[in-house]
């Protein structure tokens, strides 16, 4: 095997690890919630122990340890001889963190402190040795000792589990042919058969007819296959999960029992047996399927029912979509550009030429749409190490949190989620330190001690709104006020309106807390998360309501490559603005606009006045028109809640673009989120509506003089 | 690309200590640098203004589909800003990971230029010029001065006005 075939291997491995992580994971989340089956834990259990065999196969001697400790925990549960009580199931999440943890760790090639593992681990020992010796009292199914099975090679192996206990009424009969492929990918035959005598009663029988005198021996080839006769009522398909793993490395038939093919043991058949005797076949087979009782599993409660198999995917390397993604943008701007020589032509409406480019257009567009999709992915793994942030911080402040996570199929741009990453995290840990009450507290308000945590996201009109609930003491306005006060963030004259007030929590600096707890007050604030999710094109929102809770709402661009916006004109440059920030457009002329002070103008509408922006003296392309007739006006509102009302001469189109970095070759320009390509191939800028709606009118006003403000925000208050 | 004149006579052979490098000419004066940090050369087309950007950041170009800024190489060097014509070149150049325009008034030669015959730059206190070039190399009876590229770029800090 090459150096680079191992890599090769060893990176698909750890992607492996991802999925299965991500499977052990949900697991538990069922596992908490009360919705579990029998399938739940054997998936946890098959999940951990992929990872222990792969993690074999590539000597990582950390990780195949405390794998093995945590799978014997995991394999005393799905046998029954321990029961999931929460305490345990916590005690399994920390050490699928810690199994995560120890992933990334031989991933990455980074030492980790062993501190955590040892805890666990004896945690788990701890565990595993309460129940060893109530053991000897248990029935012979669990106490099947791998020591059998390799006796089985050499002849018909003995039938574990006494007849007596079997309730089962069916099984099947499994003929399984291992490819060499199944050893050198570092599977073991006896775990399977020991995964299918928990089903039932398992008799496994080695066919050892195709293996050659010594001296013909191939040790490589694999010259067994064994023949399995199930007892179980479990159905077909969670049979085959077992095999799961190995099916493409293995021949495997499994038949449903056929009466007479059923050695002396046969079982008598329980309860109401229709008269399917005669014709025991696969509809007998499907009858299970459809209306077998949950099989007497003991935390068996209603089964899952079981969703379509899982899409298939293939794995591919980020660069050839970025790639691909990029050139499909070309391919857009190359349509728009021909669609725009072809419309100089003059050609009579309805001739071909124009119908092919409308064709062509078309395409384009689904081309776009679909490489896009591409790189959605799904909010859960992002969720899913909020969860694990929610533990750490539940352990550190001694408050009992419960999380819920909703719409975490809703899918966003991979690199909008990697980003989201750090603020995310932020926000949890300030939910739980500083949202949720103490325990006590919680009591007293005479809420369950427990404190609740929502993860939700949703697509909503284009963007995706990712909201951090909780049910919390909320927001007390008050002291946020009074410390704003002390810190001279705001005079103590001013009149500010609930939102005005949380809005000071994003003021750089801002805490609560008086003293800096370990969770959080280090350095890094809300103002930091918000200019994070500001830099993806996204909007940060709070509201809170005291005594009930907070929530923190997200609002993000689907991907970061494509933008619905308003194609205006402004000095004779032509500019985007993002549709979504835009509220309303109006005709200059028609509209009652105000002076203050030497030249501020404001927009009077519905009572409410809103200041005007004029882009073109913003930007420093002219000055301000003092005549604004037959100008436009588009009122934006941002996400923080900020309005004007942007001036510019003529409303051109409304369209996708294709967003352009401007920051990859030159810097960010104050006022201006990106660039984009137009159909005559000029560069025109996107404006930031934070930017310039912040640089004209700071919410709440009073706090200008004293609060420092980012770069942009005053370069625009100076300019304009 | 027709910018671009044949040299007039063949290059000296390249040796082992010597570096091509592209010439041009900004505001009468012949510059080069090295030809490794050359991406294409185009004619001259319309920017996009970027707002409050130094004046020598003449705006952005399309670069089939990367957003490239120009830099305006005779304001940048202290001789005044070009009114740039159809005969104006870009040289389009990659200096520490960023795609940069310069724009000149024509590109002249490529030469191998034996790195024994780069000079240091004399001591020209009153050139503001001086800020900008890393030596000077004499072809003929021509000086030929090279620019620093890293220095010519619209870095942090000075684009923001």
């Amino acid at each position: 095997m090459t150096v680079g075939a191992t890599d090769e291997f060893r990176a698909s491995f750890f992607e492996e690890c991802e999925e299965l992580l991500e499977a052990m994971h949900d697991g538990f989340g069922v596992m908490i919630d009360g919705n579990d089956d029998a399938e739940t834990i054997h998936v946890i259990f098959r999940a951990v122990h992929s990872i222990k065999g792969g993690a074999g196969a590539f000597g990582l001697d950390a990780l195949v340890s405390f794998a093995h400790h945590f799978e014997t925990a995991l394999d005393r549960v799905r046998s029954g001889l321990l029961e999931a009580t929460d305490p345990l199931l916590d005690l399994c999440q920390r050490c699928g963190d810690h199994l995560s943890d120890l992933v990334t760790s031989a991933r990455t090639g980074s030492d980790m402190g062993a501190s955590d593992g040892k805890a666990l681990t004896e945690q788990l020992d701890e565990i595993i040795g309460q129940q060893t010796p109530a053991s000897g009292e248990d029935d012979d199914t669990d106490d099947f000792e791998p020591l059998t099975l390799d006796v089985g090679c050499l002849g018909p192996l003995p039938v574990s589990g006494s007849p007596g206990d079997a309730t089962s009424n069916t099984g099947f009969r499994i003929d399984f042919a291992p490819e060499p492929e199944l050893f050198t990918s570092g599977n073991e035959p006896a775990h399977l058969f020991r995964a299918l005598d928990r089903l039932g009663t398992a008799d496994v029988r080695a066919n050892l007819d195709e293996v050659p005198v010594l001296s013909r021996l191939d040790p490589t080839a694999s010259s067994i296959n064994w023949t399995i006769g199930l007892t179980t009522d479990t159905s077909e398909d969670v049979v085959q999960d077992v095999f799961d793993f190995v099916s493409d490395c293995a021949r495997l038939t499994i038949s449903p029992f056929e009466r007479e093919a059923r050695d002396e043991r046969a079982l008598p058949i329980k309860g109401n047996v229709p008269d399917s005797s005669a014709t025991h076949d696969a509809s007998d087979a499907d009858r299970l399927r459809q209306d077998k009782p949950p099989a007497g599993e003991p935390s068996a409660t209603t089964p899952v029912p079981k969703g379509a198999p899982p899409p298939q995917t293939i794995r591919v390397d980020f660069e050839r979509v970025d790639k691909l993604i990029n050139l499909v943008g070309e391919l857009v701007i190359k349509e728009a550009m021909l669609s725009q020589a072809v419309g100089t032509l003059d050609l009579a409406t309805g001739d071909d030429v124009l119908q092919e480019i409308e064709g062509l257009k078309q395409l384009a567009g689904e081309i776009q749409e679909g490489v896009m999709a591409i790189r959605a992915q799904p909010v859960k793994p992002l969720f899913q190490r909020m969860a694990r942030t929610i533990r750490d911080a539940s352990t550190t402040t001694g408050k009992r949190v419960r999380l819920i996570m909703k719409g975490e199929g809703a899918e966003v741009d991979k690199t909008v989620l990697e980003r989201l990453v750090d603020p995310l995290n932020h926000m949890v840990r300030n939910a739980v330190d500083h949202g949720l009450e103490s325990v006590e507290d919680r009591l007293a308000a005479g809420k369950p001690a427990e404190g609740t945590l929502t993860l939700s996201a949703a697509h909503r009109s284009g963007r995706v709104i990712i909201e951090i609930s909780d049910d919390g003491g909320g927001i007390d306005r008050k002291k946020v006020r009074q410390i704003a006060e002390e810190r001279g963030l705001v005079s103590l004259s001013a009149s500010l309106t609930p939102p005005e007030i949380d809005a000071l929590l994003f003021m750089p600096g801002f805490s609560l807390k008086d003293e800096v707890s370990e969770l959080s007050g280090r350095g890094v604030g809300l103002d930091v998360v918000r200019s994070e999710i500001s830099s993806l094109g996204g909007r940060l929102a709070i509201s809170s309501e005291l005594g009930k809770g907070t929530v923190f709402s997200i609002s993000l661009p689907l991907t970061l490559a494509v933008l619905e916006g308003m194609v205006v004109e402004v000095a004779g440059q032509t500019m985007v603005v993002p549709i979504t920030a835009i509220q309303e457009t109006l005709h200059s002329s028609a509209t009652l606009i105000h002076t203050i002070g030497s030249g501020s103008r404001v927009l009077s509408i519905r009572d409410r006045l809103v200041p005007l922006a004029d882009l073109g003296a913003m930007f420093g392309f002219r000055g301000a028109p003092t005549d604004l007739e037959n100008h436009v006006l588009l009122v934006i509102e941002t996400e923080t809640g900020r309005r004007c009302a942007l001036v510019v001469d003529r409303l051109q189109d409304q369209r996708q673009v294709v967003i352009k970095s401007l920051e990859t070759n030159y810097a960010p320009v104050p006022g201006a989120a990106a660039a984009t390509i137009l159909g005559d191939g000029r560069i025109a800028l996107i404006v930031d509506p934070e930017g310039i709606a912040g640089g004209i009118a700071p919410a709440p006003s009073s706090l200008t003089s004293s609060a420092p403000s980012d770069h942009a925000e005053r370069e625009f208050y100076d300019a304009s | 690309m027709t910018q671009v004149d044949a040299p007039e006579k063949p290059s000296r052979p390249a040796d082992a200590l010597s570096t091509e490098v592209v010439a041009f000419r900004v505001a009468g004066q012949d510059f080069c640098f090295d030809i490794m940090s050359v991406r294409e050369i185009r004619g001259w087309t319309e920017t996009t203004t970027l707002p409050h950007a130094q004046s020598y950041v003449k705006g952005v170009i399309n670069l089939r589909g990367s957003v490239v800024p120009v830099v305006d190489l005779a304001d940048r060097l202290g001789f005044g800003p070009t009114e740039p014509s159809a005969r104006h070149v870009i040289i389009i150049t990659v200096v520490a990971g960023q795609t940069i325009g310069l724009l000149a008034d024509v590109v002249s030669d490529i030469l191998a230029v034996p790195d024994s015959a780069m000079h240091s730059v004399p001591e020209m206190v009153s050139d503001q010029v001086k800020a900008f070039i890393s030596g000077v190399v004499l072809v003929d009876d021509r000086m030929i001065r090279r620019l620093d590229l890293h220095r010519v770029l619209p870095s942090d800090g000075q684009h923001a006005a």
